[in-house]
Order: C-alpha cells, then structure tokens, then sequence
C-alpha cells in the first residue's frame, strides 16, 4: 500500500466540484469540513470503472468523520452528533481558511 | 362452507387484477441487466443453473445470520475483538458466510449510538442481514436520516438521551456496516440462542434498539 496522503486525524474538506456522471462523494458533503478517522486502505476508482475504464491504478479511501453542525448549519441534534462517510482520494484536500473555501 | 368457491360476491364485474411483473415497462438498465446476463451465459462463463443458485443463496439470507454474531460477542469479549477487527472472519466461525465486500462493525456504547444508511443507493450487508428493507432503500430514509438522524429515530421508536453522540454511517463506498447494539439490562441468565431471539434486523442497522426479554 502507498502511503496514504492524509494521516488519521487530518483535518481535510471535500472538494467544492460538481462534475457530471457517477460520483461517489455525496453531493451534501462537497465543500465541508471534517477529519481523517480511518484509512481503508486503496481500491479501483469506482468513477472510472462505473465506464469500464480501469487501468490498474489504486487510490487511497479514507473515512472521514463530520460533526453534523459543521455539514447542516441548522442541525437540530446535539452537538456532539456525527456522520462518517467513505471518501477517495480524489475527492479531499487539506483544510483551507474560510476566504478560500 | 357448502360451496367450495367460497365467496358471494356477484360474478361478470371482475376485480381489478395487479398488474403481472411485465406489465410495467423495462427501464434500460433492467434490460442491460437481461442482455448481459443472457450473454455470459451464451459464452459459457456461467451456466442459468449457477447463476439461478447465486440468486437463490442472496434470497435465502436474513437477519438470524447478523443476530447469531451479535449474540456471540455478547456472551464473548474475545470474539467480540476479532468481530470488530474482521467482521467476515469473525462470522466465519460461527459457519456464517457472509461474502467478500468488507463489512464493517460499528459498537454501540453508553456514549455513542451508530446508524446505518447509504445515501447514494442501497448498500447493505446483504449476506450478513439479508436484502434490505423497502424503506431502507426509500428516498426518505435516505435523506432524512442524515440530515435529521434523532427525529428519524424516535419516529422507528429509539428515544436516544441527548448526552448519547448519534453517528451516522453513510456507506458509499467499499465498506458496507452493521450496528453491534449494546446487550440490553435483564439478560444474565438467558442462553446465547435465546439472546440472538432480542437481535432484530433494524436494531443492526441502528434505527431501533433490541427488545428486552421482558417485552
């Protein structure tokens, strides 16, 4: 297994991106902050087998934990509530500052 | 009864029939799903048999296999490690085959409650629960409970106190997960078969709680 990107523990957001056909990061999560809870370890990328194009290479999955209050502004639960949601590789990158997110 | 046809009910106005399955219209991927069957077969790559099995062996499995490895890890520390570092292996000693998609077992403890939802489709432990439930599978479900998972809850009957974390589990990819619910109080003496009686199917995917041997 490569080394994986982002340790457990990593505070990562999910790309602000929209692009067409079969996505695996849920469209609620883009642009939201989390962090690393667990790495999965390294799969096919199911964005490009969904079109029966593979070429052997492997990317990293992680779960990545939310709190609940940082994904829906009005959350009615407690605040210590959570969601934990696989996410590939392709689809994190590193915490940014508010101005740029 | 004097009659065998036994109802009363004039004849000549007939009930309205349900539709049979090929009165509602293939969608494209049903077809694929058709032609790409038909045509593995044709190669030779499986035989209708096998593959009539496969579908048979999925249809045949259901809650009672998740509710014996719950059980088991009630009654034993030991197996209850090996289940959350390898829930297939683990389920594999109790002769329960529970496939090759990593399934993953979340705890419930006093401080957190896990449910389970995939928001994208309908993953599910299938070989360890059995096919999902319809509502599992419906939109509501699957946008409400990850946007408003205690509401959802207490409307399946689960009251969770506000100083428990509700962690929700969006299964989107690889992993597919199965809730291990905590033992419920009153349970001492009972047997492990009669414990995994108190496992139901949606106490494993976190919407409720186990029964107490006293309901």
């Amino acid at each position: 297994m490569s080394e994986p990107r982002f340790p457990v523990g990593a505070a990562v957001q999910i790309r602000r991106a929209w692009p067409p056909g079969h996505v695996r990061a849920p469209w609620y999560l883009r642009g939201c902050r989390g962090s690393v809870c667990h790495i999965v370890g390294e799969f096919g990328n199911p964005e490009e087998m969904a079109y029966g194009r593979y070429d052997g290479t492997k990317l990293m999955l992680y779960r990545v934990r939310f709190r609940q209050s940082d994904v829906w502004p009005d959350y009615a639960g407690t605040p210590q509530d959570t969601l934990e949601v696989e996410v590939y590789d392709n689809w994190l990158e590193p915490e940014q500052a508010e101005a740029t997110a | 009864m004097s009659d065998s046809h036994g109802h009363s009910h004039p004849h000549g106005q007939p009930h309205p029939f349900q539709p049979d399955i090929e009165d509602t219209p293939l969608t494209h991927h049903q077809l694929l799903e058709l032609a790409v069957g038909e045509l593995l077969m044709e190669k030779g790559i499986f035989t209708g048999n096998e593959f009539r099995r496969t579908l048979e062996d999925i249809d045949s499995r259901n809650p009672a296999d998740g509710a014996k490895v719950v059980a088991r890890a009630w009654v034993d520390p030991d197996f209850k490690t090996r289940l959350l570092a390898d829930t297939i292996a683990a389920a594999a000693e109790l002769g329960v085959d529970a496939g090759t998609i990593p399934i993953m077992t979340v705890e419930n403890t006093p401080n957190v409650h896990n449910v389970i939802v995939c928001t994208l489709c309908s993953c599910y432990p299938r070989l360890l629960l059995g096919l999902p439930p319809d509502w599992y599978k419906s939109r509501a479900y699957r946008s409400r409970v990850v946007r408003e998972p205690r509401t959802v809850l207490a409307e399946f009957g689960a009251e969770i106190p506000d100083s428990v974390e509700v962690r929700v589990h969006d299964s989107t990819a690889e992993l597919r997960y199965m809730v291990l619910p905590m033992r419920p109080e009153g349970t001492d003496g009972l047997s492990e078969e009669d414990l995994a009686k108190l496992v139901s199917r949606d106490c494993m995917v976190g919407v409720t709680l186990p029964d107490s041997p006293s309901k």
